[in-house]
């Protein structure tokens, strides 16, 4: 009973290195074929408004009510502390360091990635893909590599502008609603947030979120079953995945980059 | 078959894990000539077209077009090999984001330097040819099932292949659209002086239209012939096949045990 | 959509992005305070430097006025080397001041400059004679205990 569990176990491991392995080699393909995306920079710039601009709206949403929270129990927590003063940059270096590169590339995987998964997959299942790699093109360059693109540069973006936002909902919270001082919020903020250690991090996070939230999303959907079963259940797989590499990866790089200077 | 052969398919034999689909299959696709190639369900049909397309590749055995062996071009020459083809998926498999015009220009864009105005020709040309000039601007979704079939077949014949390959085209259509698809497959094929190659269980339309067929059973061919062959023919699965009858070859039942056993009734 | 329109919300998209990355660094970050004037460059040993860390602020009556640059051992004097650049606005006498200094209770280290009354001012390359080390805690009780010891003797 319990060696069937454990070869089941180690099975769904080996199956999932496999994987991973299988991704990379995709993820490699990707980056092969790229030129045409460069070369047709409008291939690009259609992708980054279908995943980018198109998930402006959650994003920035997300973003103020995430500062307005942190304003809030921020307040509370260093009220306690007397420290009341410093909400500024715990708001910010909140968001700059962490909420803002895992929130923005969580939100964006849920939203555009899914549906970079989705749209793939059907396509998949319509035998688009195979019609277009009879007419001889690639559909890994002109299909795959210009929503790869897309993602890494639209998340960092959509972290900076998650950032703001939720600065600015810390601000109204914390100084417009509550009270806190109007100048020590700023001030503490540019003193406490440094801009190579902190913003710059934080956008290095972001572009690597960027890159393996669209590389799980593309090769979940390329990868799909072609049946409705197959694409639904990719577009699940997408979002756990990416979500659990975001965490891990989140950790692996905050220990890296802030290691308590 | 006295004109040259396009398609050379020899002793191919297919398969996924242990289960072969084709077994020693050899078929021969003359120049300029529409032939079928029928069986019934998984027999293997689809996979002969995609052998020939190159987008798999056999366990044993070869196929040959326009006298290159498909498995052993490279990455370069397979391409080039496909630009000489076209291929009608079974749903026709348009672009679904693209709107009718961009779905039969997108090959004219892709692999040809033509100027828009050429392009714009070009794909009224071809929609004319289906019928279905002055759809240009809507989108797949818009489409009734047989419109949407033939935009594919002028998307299919956009850059005037000399190998077109059908796969099941007759599927889900209703009498007039399918009297007009078999009508065009078997028009173009003249007018461009291609070779088509029909995978299909239609048989009503397509022995209208085909100069020879093919039948595979097993994973071999069971019969060849002209229409007027096959329809004569007395080979029991042939005749079931072309006769639509319930019971023969392929059987009726499912092979499971006895039925008074299965209802516990006193032997 | 048209391909001028999609055309148009990308750009305010990426317009957009950029503008809120520039925010950050300027507004949120100190950016802005980073100095791209010129500097100067003066020495300074001291015997423990502490927590002292490069990039570490030197100010001057609270006011920021350069950076640490380096820090090194010599190995030749068994002391620490600190290698400061100083705003070319700022001049200081030969006879200043260079303490290490803690910001607030248990915050980060920074070095004070407190200017003496020499006429003549330090130039690029010189040495900062006086200086100060940190206070290191272990001392601080070592010397408490010690005093205490001898105050009940």
């Amino acid at each position: 009973m319990i060696i069937e569990s454990l070869r089941s176990i180690g099975h769904r491991i080996v199956n999932a290195v496999w994987r991973i392995g299988y991704a990379s080699r995709f993820f490699m393909l990707i980056l092969l074929y790229s030129g045409v995306s460069f070369r047709r920079f409008h291939l690009i710039i259609k992708e980054i408004f279908s995943s980018g601009v198109m998930s402006l709206i959650i994003i920035l949403v997300a973003g103020l009510f995430v500062g307005m929270v942190l304003g809030l129990q921020g307040y509370e927590t260093l009220k306690r502390y007397g420290a009341e003063s410093a909400l500024g940059s715990l708001v910010a270096l909140s968001l700059v360091r962490e909420l803002g590169p895992v929130l923005g590339a969580l939100l964006f995987a849920s939203r555009a990635g899914s549906a970079m998964t989705a749209e793939i997959g059907l396509m998949k299942a319509t035998d688009q893909i195979s019609a277009m790699a009879l007419m001889a093109i690639n559909p890994i360059a002109r299909l795959v590599a210009p929503r790869f693109w897309a993602g890494v540069i639209s998340v960092p973006l959509l972290t900076a502008l998650f950032s703001v936002m939720g600065v600015f909902g810390g601000y109204i919270v914390g100084v417009v609603l509550i009270g806190v001082d109007q100048g020590s919020f700023w001030s503490q903020m540019q003193a406490g947030v440094d801009f190579r250690y902190d913003i710059l991090n934080g956008m290095i996070k972001s572009a690597v979120f960027g890159v393996v939230v669209t590389v799980i999303a593309l090769f979940e959907g390329y990868d799909a079953p072609p049946t409705a079963e197959g694409v639904s259940g990719a577009t699940t797989r997408t979002v756990v995945q990416s979500s659990l590499a975001i965490l891990f990866l989140d950790f692996i790089l905050t220990a890296f980059m802030f290691q308590g200077e | 078959m006295s004109s040259q052969a396009l398609v050379e398919i020899r002793d191919v034999n297919f398969g996924y894990d242990s289960r072969l689909i084709l077994k020693g299959a050899n078929l021969t696709l003359p120049k300029g000539k529409v032939i079928a190639v029928m069986g019934g369900s998984g027999s293997g049909k689809t996979t002969l077209l995609q052998l020939i397309a190159g987008a798999l590749k056999p366990s044993s055995g070869y196929v040959k077009v326009d006298g290159q062996v498909i498995h052993k071009l490279d990455h370069k020459g397979l391409f080039r090999m496909r630009r000489k083809m076209g291929m009608l998926f079974q749903f026709g498999a348009l672009f679904t984001d693209m709107s009718v015009y961009d779905n039969v220009a997108f090959q004219m864009r892709e692999h040809t330097d033509l100027p828009e105005e050429i392009i714009r020709d070009l794909v009224l040309m071809k929609l004319h040819a289906v019928g279905l000039r002055g759809t240009e601007h809507l989108m797949p979704a818009e489409l009734s099932g047989g419109m949407a079939r033939r935009v594919a077949l002028a998307r299919t014949v956009a850059l005037d292949p000399t190998l077109i390959m059908y796969d099941e085209p007759f599927t889900g259509l209703d009498p007039i659209s399918l009297s007009v698809v078999a009508n065009l497959i078997r028009r173009l094929n003249d007018a461009l002086g291609a070779t088509s190659v029909v995978v299909t269980h239609d048989v009503r339309e397509s022995l209208k239209i085909v100069d020879y067929i093919y039948f595979i059973a097993d994973g071999v061919v069971a019969a060849e012939g002209t229409p007027d062959e096959i329809r004569a023919s007395d080979k029991p699965f042939v005749h079931q096949f072309m006769h639509g009858e319930m019971d023969g070859p392929v059987p009726f039942h499912f092979p499971t045990g006895d039925y008074r056993q299965d209802l516990n009734l006193r032997p | 959509m048209t391909r001028t329109t999609l055309d148009l919300w990308v750009g305010i998209f990426v317009v957009a992005g950029f503008a809120a990355l520039t925010v950050l660094a300027l507004k949120v970050g100190n950016l802005s305070t980073y100095n791209t004037s010129e500097t100067y460059q003066l020495q300074a040993y001291f015997s423990n430097i502490g927590g002292l860390k490069s990039q570490a602020s030197i100010k001057s009556s609270g006011v920021l006025i350069g950076r640490v640059a380096k820090i090194s051992l010599d190995s030749e004097r068994f002391e620490a080397k600190v290698t400061m650049l100083i705003d070319k606005r700022y001049q200081f006498p030969k006879d200043t001041f260079a303490n290490i200094l803690t910001s607030g209770l248990l915050g980060e280290q920074y070095i004070g400059l407190m200017p003496g009354g020499d006429e003549a001012f330090l130039k690029a390359g010189d040495e900062i004679k006086k200086t100060q080390s940190a206070m290191v805690l272990e001392d601080l009780i070592g010397k408490f205990l010690y005093s205490k010891a001898e105050d009940s003797n």
